[in-house]
């Protein structure tokens, strides 16, 4: 059982302010929530009567289905505001915009945006639990929770672990999210990619860098290959995209010179040839279709977590047995 | 704090659930088409034990495990809890006779709840429910098909069902609450 006192509190904005034990707990909760989705009715009724907003300044496939199939399928109601087509495109602030959803009634926001602190900034300023599904080059949570739950699915622990995460760290959200939950969890973390794209700093997360491909392959248990954020980048990063598969690209020929299997993560969506090659991507040790199962069952998680407001866990346990 | 008070020491509860597995057949008409299905917690252990005597003198039988957590009524006011268990149900349950397993029946909320969950899963011929102790205080129209122990409790008792896998000892205990 996990520790009563973990509970989520208001807003799920980043994996850093979580302690491990609150990290568990969603974990721990996510596993029940596979089963929903096995089943033929692949909905339960506790969220029934909650209203979600979906609010989506950035393209978004995966992550606004998985989030939207996760509210489904816990009976909430939603409603998807786009940036474009809706008044923000008039120039409306985030700000009013949340206040004028929050006037009709909202129980709950999930928010990507492009500036990074968004998701924390609205949760300062609304009464509804809001959720970051992605904020600038800040954090995404629950892509980083997906993705340890896929390698605990894997590897049965986190702790020991060693995870390295490859390629355009430097305007990755997935990849602070995975540091943060990583190591909070008790992983070794290395990075690896071109020096241009690492942040300069990144050391005082307490992760290692490494600067060779190769070296991360003879290193870790699993790699995270970043997807190359080709529209963050004005030019200067990388010679090429040809440049980069040939230096870093994460290739089956690399991968043979490996002295074990590695397990091969991707948040999505793939740039086949650029960071990871196809026949990686679609081999035997890709989890890269677990990770986006895996992605609903995290969110629904923290959905029911979040959603119970701050409940007296001492009266909620003592009562649960006997009714 | 007043002492529990023993309502079935080991042996007596074994007593119990033999009878119980002998009314089930009975009931079910066979085991054929019998699931017997378990409630999280102790309604599992409960279920286990009655499968395997009843497998004694038949054939296997099928069972599921029943987590209604996310069925509540009362979610909102409580918050979620912690940890929601696991909930299998056998592939097919449609025209099946399913016994629903649960260790005390109180206010029929757990039941309402564990109907709703069965039902997302199929549409069985027949449902019904088995209970090792009716401890009374119904606030919803449910009975129990069949009873281990019937007691007369107040509502701020407590009963304490305790199986050997869990707490390492076979036994039902009535706490009295204060006034």
């Amino acid at each position: 059982m996990a520790d009563v006192s973990a509970a989520l509190g208001k807003d799920l904005v980043g994996l850093e302010p979580l302690s491990r034990e609150q990290i568990q707990l969603i974990l721990d909760t996510a596993e029940p929530f596979k089963e929903v989705s096995e089943r033929q009715i692949k909905k339960v009724p506790a969220l029934r009567g909650k209203t979600i907003v979906n609010l989506f300044f950035e393209a978004s496939t995966r992550t606004r289905i998985s989030f939207e199939f996760a509210e489904k399928r816990l009976s909430a109601d939603t409603v998807n505001v786009a940036a474009s087509g809706s008044s923000v495109s008039k120039g409306e602030t985030l700000v009013d915009t949340a206040r004028n959803l929050e006037a009709m009634r909202i129980d709950m926001v999930v928010i990507r945006h492009p500036a990074s602190g968004a998701a924390q900034f609205l949760g300062n300023r609304i009464r509804s639990n809001v959720i970051n599904a992605g904020d600038g080059k800040h954090e995404h949570p629950t892509q980083g929770l997906l993705d340890l739950l896929t390698l605990r699915d894997k590897f049965g622990k986190i702790e020991g672990l060693k995870v390295a995460i490859c390629g355009d760290v430097l305007h990755s959200r997935v990849a602070r999210s995975n540091i943060w939950g990583l190591t909070k969890l008790g992983a070794e973390v290395a990075v690896c990619g071109p020096a241009t794209l690492l942040p300069r700093d990144i050391r005082e997360l307490g992760v290692t860098v490494l600067p060779r491909i190769e070296e991360a392959i003879q290193w870790a248990d699993a790699l995270n290959v970043l997807r190359l954020q080709l529209e963050r980048m004005q030019g200067g990063f990388i010679p090429s995209l040809r440049e980069y598969n040939r230096v870093f690209g994460v290739t089956s020929e690399r991968l043979d010179q490996a002295p074990k299997d590695l397990v091969i993560l991707h948040p999505g969506p793939m740039n086949r040839g650029v960071e990871i090659d196809s026949d990686v991507a679609d081999g035997p040790h890709s989890v890269i279709l677990p990770q986006v199962t895996n992605g609903v069952a995290v969110r629904m998680a923290v959905l029911y977590l979040l959603a119970g407001g701050s409940p007296d866990w001492a009266t909620a346990s003592s009562r649960s047995d006997e009714r | 704090m007043p002492s529990p008070i023993r309502l079935l020491d080991d042996a007596a509860l074994a007593r119990a659930l033999q009878r119980m597995a002998l009314e089930i057949i009975e009931r079910a008409g066979g085991t054929s088409r019998l699931v017997l299905v378990g409630i999280q917690r102790r309604g599992v252990q409960l279920a286990e034990r009655l499968a395997l005597l009843i497998e004694r003198d038949h054939g296997t039988i099928r069972r599921g495990k029943l987590d209604i957590t996310l069925y509540r009524d009362d979610l909102q006011a409580i918050g979620p809890r912690p940890v929601v268990g696991e909930t299998s149900l056998p592939p097919d349950i449609d025209g099946a006779i399913v016994v629903i397993v649960d260790d005390v029946l109180f206010t029929g909320r757990t039941i309402r709840a564990a109907l709703d969950e069965v039902a997302d899963f199929g549409r069985p011929r027949q449902i019904l429910l088995c209970e090792l102790v009716d401890r009374g205080g119904r606030e919803l129209p449910i009975h129990a098909d069949i009873v281990g122990q019937s007691v007369t409790t107040g509502p701020g008792d407590h009963v304490d069902v305790r199986v050997k896998e869990l707490d390492g000892e076979d036994g039902v205990y009535l706490v009295r609450g204060d006034g």
